[in-house]
């Protein structure tokens, strides 16, 4: 191997990690506030990705219709429950969020010709279709299991994850998926060629690590989700509930994977179950963080990356087996290096 | 009399099928401290969860500034003003003394109010310790700088109605008077004060009005004074001597 061919593989590295340390960092989160092990996190990896493509092709996307239908069954819980404790402004909000909202971004989409949007617009669509579907299933799957075990989050999760893939083939279809890149530009530097996607997806990530971090020691409601994660009866006591902290840590988690999704559509065919094996790649991370270190889930995302592209140098055949493998090692460590912490506090 | 603050009537609380309260019936009136006093596993702090919406009860009504809280949830309770420190001051351990403050005024955020630094200021001002100590981690914290951090948190929700849940439990005695001291000192800001107490004499000599809670039932009330020279008060919780 020349260097050449290290500095290409070292990039392709650092662009996959970057994603897979966003994926990591969305799934810490989400256990750190929720207990939930997110395993669906990769399916909206693939619906950022091919809600866009589906626009570019000129086609309604399926999460669109997927949008429309957990909206009315959370509207319709909801409103339930806020008739059943007089609260009519809250059934308005309701109404507003799960009915009203995902019709409009319907019609905007059926009759705005998505086709012919600058880019920007479209990738703003494509998440404004896929982004609330995080708090939706966060409503109607894990919110009344809120007070179980672990355990039975994961299983939920298998659940969903299974349910997903599903609705994805149905949407999309067994083909994959390409999208325009962000830009056409690329560079020389040094003996390394440089494309522009490359460089957005390792900008924009970097960027979306700079506002997490932000939001969570800057903003009061970063600040309350880090507190119900600290002590989540205290967080109560402060008036946050567990039910919008909940949602929140979900609208967070798929916003960052359909992000991700829509970043690294350009460069890799995106197929309907191609967000698993991504989302697993950022579990690795954030097992390599104790599912608790953000720093340390990042790092450890982006030497998955590294890790990733060149075992497909060395041994193309054993690549996944090789990252799968380092979780080995790194539990055995972590089991070695950390008292257990009992579960229910 | 006045309208009560805090209304609580025929309380039953169980877990499982233990029942812990058993017809409860307390009352707390503006700019008043009462205290429930009792020996351990009574159901003190099962009565403040129930309060507060913690935990579910199984009947009877509890009426906070006058409405009634159909299934109590502690958000709403916080919202309408109720502010409990626990037992186990459940702070946030990994942040700083300023942000846990701050988080004590999540819901008066929420609701658009916007004085928070100034709260903060007053809080610094009552507790002197925790303002050299803004940046530390609360994890860091000594117990009785703990309960101060729990209880100016609790304050920072502005609450007219303060529940205090053993808030001696583990403390040298000297910061035990300090912060006895503070709550009485709360009273004269119109902050209705709800104490339970395992420390009988200390609670009785700040409170108005006192009840004894024994195995899940009030075994006895009336204005603390009273119960200071109750016979049975003295023999089961103040020990020989009395208050005298």
């Amino acid at each position: 191997m020349d260097l050449q061919i290290a500095l290409l593989l070292g990039q392709d590295g650092i662009v996959n990690g970057a994603v897979y340390a966003l994926l990591a960092l969305a799934l810490v989160l989400v256990f750190a506030v929720t207990r939930v092990i997110f395993i669906p996190q990769g399916e909206f990896v693939a619906f950022g990705a091919l809600t866009l493509a589906s626009f570019q092709a000129g086609k309604t996307p399926g999460t669109l219709w997927l949008l429309i239908g957990m909206g009315v069954a959370v509207a319709a819980i909801d409103s339930f429950s806020a008739w059943q404790s007089r609260r009519p402004r809250r059934i308005l909000q309701v109404v507003g969020w799960n009915l009203a909202y995902p019709l409009l971004v319907g019609a905007a989409i059926r009759y705005g010709a998505p086709q012919e949007w600058p880019l920007a617009l479209q990738v703003l669509f494509a998440m404004a279709v896929v982004v609330p579907l995080g708090p939706m299933i966060y409503r109607l799957a894990y919110q009344p299991l809120a007070e179980a075990s672990v355990l039975v989050l994961l299983i939920v999760s298998v659940a969903i994850h299974m349910a997903l893939v599903g609705l994805g083939l149905l949407f999309f279809g067994a083909e994959g998926s390409r999208t325009t890149p962000f830009s056409d530009a690329s560079f020389q530097l040094g003996d390394l060629m440089v494309n522009g996607q490359s460089l957005w997806v390792v900008a924009a990530s970097a960027a979306l690590i700079v506002v997490l971090y932000v939001f969570f020691e800057r903003t009061l409601y970063g600040k309350a989700l880090r507190a119900t994660a600290i002590n989540r009866t205290g967080a109560r006591l402060m008036g946050i509930s567990t039910t919008m902290a909940g949602k929140l840590s979900f609208l967070l988690a798929v916003g960052i994977g359909a992000l991700s999704g829509i970043l690294i559509a350009p460069i890799t065919t995106v197929y309907y179950d191609t967000g698993f094996l991504i989302g697993l790649k950022g579990f690795v991370g954030a097992i390599v963080g104790g599912m608790a270190s953000y720093p340390v889930a990042a790092a450890g995302a982006v030497l998955v990356g590294l890790l990733e592209s060149f075992s497909s140098f060395w041994a193309s055949a054993f690549k996944e087996v090789i990252v799968f493998t380092m979780i080995i090692p790194v539990l055995v460590w972590r089991s070695l290096t950390t008292h257990h912490v009992e579960e229910d506090e | 009399m006045e309208q009560p603050i805090l209304d609580v009537s025929d309380l039953c609380v169980s877990y499982g099928k233990v029942e812990a309260l058993h017809h409860v019936s307390i009352k707390v009136c503006p700019g008043q401290i009462v205290t429930v006093i009792g020996p351990n596993g009574a159901g003190k702090t099962t009565l403040l969860g129930a309060v507060m919406g913690l935990l579910p009860h199984t009947r009877g009504r509890v009426e906070f500034l006058g409405t009634a809280q159909r299934d109590i949830e502690v958000e709403r309770m916080v919202a309408a003003g109720a502010g409990l420190v626990p037992e186990k001051r459940e702070l946030f351990g990994e942040m700083s003394v300023e942000d846990n403050l701050l988080l004590g005024a999540f819901m008066r955020r929420r609701m658009g109010f916007r004085d928070e630094r100034e709260t903060m200021e007053q809080v610094y001002a009552t507790f002197p310790r925790l303002g050299e100590r803004r940046g530390q981690r609360a994890s860091t914290l000594s117990g009785g700088e703990r309960q101060m951090l729990a209880v100016g948190r609790a304050l920072m929700g502005k609450p007219k109605l303060l529940l205090l849940d053993e808030p001696s439990l583990g403390l040298a005695p000297l910061i035990v008077r300090e912060i006895f001291h503070i709550v009485a000192a709360l009273k004269k800001t119109g902050v209705a004060v709800l104490l339970v107490e395992q420390n009988a004499r200390a609670a009785l000599q700040i409170a108005d009005y006192g009840y004894v809670l024994e195995t899940g039932e009030i075994a006895l009330e009336g204005p603390s004074d009273d119960l200071e020279d109750d016979p049975r008060v003295i023999e089961s919780y103040l020990g020989l001597g009395g208050k005298h």
